[in-house]
């Protein structure tokens, strides 16, 4: 077990080395001078240059790279050129709020998902079977942009349950940061009226965020339960009388929870990216919005800031997932 | 003796796509307690399904039971409810199955499984189930029984840790759990190294003696029936073509299709006897030959064996052929 956990940590260390080659070149070959961004619309040609020596930028590209990888090292990650702040401090504040939002829809997705999956594998091709297969194929359809103004439309304004948009009431005072995750502070600090407060606004973009990751969570879920239904070690569980609960719930999701486990993981990284639209629709205040607002404006340093803390969430999942894997399947754990 | 099994006119099909597969065509078997009977027959004559119908574990749908009927102690199993059928599995009737390594969960511990089969029958039959630890020494008996050492370490392994040959003894193991009467073995060896299916078939015939259980072994190998089994029948695209006596069925096979099959043997005291294929192949069980479904196989098939189906006539005591023109 403890090689293959190395051996897991090993790879995931390698892909972050790609990662930052990948975040690096992608800066550099946009068609975009950051330089002429920096001195402003209206700078000279001598300005220009002194803005891209100011930022190194005139370094050749092998010692801008080795800058940057010592840079990241220490957690920086560089200035913003746009509005000259720190670009791990704008993180530090936008991101929290991000993760808040993708925990719990992941929560939604797989407490949701997983069941649903089970429960349409048990009744496949039955009336239940049908309703989850559309409901599915509608979350893996429908644009989250498109989804999310008609709850807003439906839920927000023509029925008042829930809030449109934003992190919190303009009037509430948000609960003294500990950790940033909204929710999490408001319980820490024993703030139960903000933390009510606070999900309200989280119901309607976690919902959103999640409805495809549900599906997928759902679909992968159920085709597999339904296989591990058939498999051969559930016909003998069957006739050495193992009851129906216990190979469901055990025999058979053990089973089909490899696969699945998989796709949770590769969801998570795909959430954290697909975050823009969602943030961008409820106007949350996470990196998503962040990165769009800086792409706009060809900033390109808080970009290669959000496109890392994003793949590095992808990489921690993974690696999660990869350890589990080596939990569930003991063939794993003794190769 | 008792009769234990009985199979009368069971007609099993299967519904697919492609339309209807008439897989098993009016069995008539019986098994009287402690008896042991073999079914041979190629690879898709029905044996298999025969043998999942006693426990009825084929997935419905697609089979679909057409007429007849499998009493078990006189009770019917097909009109048995889930509940019913939950109380015979493992408990009255025990199954042992071909692939070892696909018949066993390859995440779960051995003894996660077995204790979970055992706690299983103890709920069907009515009671709470017996704690962990009891059922964890009962499978440490149960695996000794079958000859396997050092059973609280076998316990603790995966599947994947143990041999081909250990793998069917743990199956095996588990299907003593519930001391059935009747153990129904589906190619027990089929999937083992050749000096490993001595040692298992060794094995099961020792235990059913030994616990006077019935026996029903399954294989397309006479050499493995004749060894274990006093009766054997024959199977021929789902209809049982002969039974007899197994030393009377191997000296002097009735039905042209037995003939066949043992005609393809080779004989190892005889080397300069060749042995000689059967022409042709199984056919399709979706559309079946009409009448005899052997006839275009048969070299002694005639206008009446396309037409009318044999039924399996007594010819001599104890042995019984479907054919219009076998003869004593």
């Amino acid at each position: 077990m403890l090689i293959y956990v190395i051996r897991r940590i090993g790879l995931a260390a390698l892909m972050l080395f790609g990662l930052v080659c990948i975040t690096f070149t992608i800066a550099n070959v946009a068609p975009s001078d950051p330089a002429a961004l920096a001195a402003g619309p209206d700078a000279s040609r001598s300005q220009i240059e002194q803005a891209r020596r100011d930022y190194g930028l005139d370094k050749p590209l092998p010692e801008q790279f080795l800058r940057y990888v010592s840079d990241l090292a220490q957690g920086r990650f560089g200035r913003s050129v746009a509005t000259g702040r720190d670009v791990g401090t704008d993180l530090a504040r936008y991101f929290p709020a991000t993760l808040e939002l993708c925990v719990l829809a992941m929560l939604t997705g797989v407490l949701v998902g997983l069941p649903l999956g089970m429960l349409s594998a048990l009744h496949k091709d039955g009336p239940i079977d049908h309703v989850t297969r559309i409901f599915a194929v509608s979350g893996i359809a429908l644009p989250p942009f498109w989804f999310g103004l008609l709850l807003q439309l439906l839920i927000a304004t023509w029925l008042g349950w829930l809030p449109t948009s934003g992190r919190l009431s303009v009037v509430t005072e948000p609960p003294d940061p500990i950790t940033g995750l909204l929710l999490l502070d408001a319980l820490l600090r024993g703030q139960g009226g903000i933390f009510v407060e606070g999900l309200t606004y989280m119901i309607l973009p976690a919902l959103v965020l999640s409805f495809p990751c549900l599906a997928s969570i759902l679909r992968v879920n159920r085709s597999e339960m339904v296989e591990a239904l058939r498999a051969d070690y559930v016909v003998s569980a069957r006739a050495h009388g193992v009851t129906p609960w216990r190979i469901v719930a055990v025999h058979a999701l053990k089973n089909a929870m490899l696969p699945t486990l998989a796709i949770i993981g590769l969801r998570w990284g795909w959430m954290m990216s697909s975050t823009v639209l969602v943030e961008t629709v409820f106007d949350w205040p996470g990196i998503g919005l962040y990165a769009v607002s800086s792409a706009i404006s060809g900033d390109f340093k808080p970009v290669m800031g959000v496109t890392m803390i994003v793949g590095v969430n992808f990489m921690i999942a993974n690696l999660l997932v990869d350890l589990l894997y080596g939990v569930l399947d003991p063939r794993l754990r003794s190769a | 003796m008792t009769t234990l099994l009985e199979i009368a006119d069971y007609r099993l099909a299967f519904d697919t796509f492609d339309g209807t597969h008439h897989v098993l065509d009016g069995i008539d078997l019986r098994l009287d307690a402690g008896e042991t009977l073999g079914v041979v027959g190629e690879t898709g004559c029905g044996k298999s399904v025969l043998a999942r119908s006693l426990l009825q574990l084929n997935p419905s749908p697609p089979a679909r039971v057409v007429s007849g009927a499998i009493r078990f102690r006189g009770e019917d199993l097909l009109r048995l409810e889930e509940a019913a059928l939950r109380r015979l599995r493992g408990r009255a009737i025990a199954m042992v199955f071909q692939d070892p390594a696909s018949y066993l969960n390859p995440l779960l511990a051995v003894a996660t499984q077995m204790e979970d089969a055992i706690r299983g029958q103890d709920s069907a039959a009515g009671g709470r189930p017996r704690p962990r630890r009891a059922a964890r020494a009962l499978a440490a008996e149960l695996l000794s029984a079958v000859g396997l050492p050092e059973p609280q370490r076998l316990l603790a392994s995966h599947p994947h840790q143990l041999s081909g040959g250990m793998r069917q003894r743990v199956l095996i193991a588990m299907a003593l759990a519930g001391e059935p009467a009747l153990l129904v073995a589906d190619e027990p060896t089929t999937a083992l190294d050749v000096t490993v299916q001595a040692q298992v078939l060794a094995l099961i015939d020792g235990l059913v003696r030994a616990r006077g259980l019935a026996l029903m072994l399954i294989s397309h190998d006479l050499g493995v029936v004749s060894a274990s089994c006093a009766r054997v029948a024959v199977m021929y695209a789902g209809t049982v073509v002969e039974e007899a006596p197994t030393p009377e069925l191997i000296a002097r096979p009735l039905h042209p299709y037995a003939q066949g099959l043992i005609a393809a043997v080779p004989d190892l005291g005889r080397p300069e006897a060749k042995p000689r294929g059967m022409p042709g192949s199984i056919p399709s069980l979706l559309h079946p030959p009409s009448g005899c479904r052997f006839h275009p196989r048969c070299p002694l098939a005639s206008e009446r064996c396309r037409v009318e189906k044999p039924l399996r006539r007594t010819l001599l005591p104890g042995r019984s052929v479907a054919c219009h023109h076998a003869t004593p």
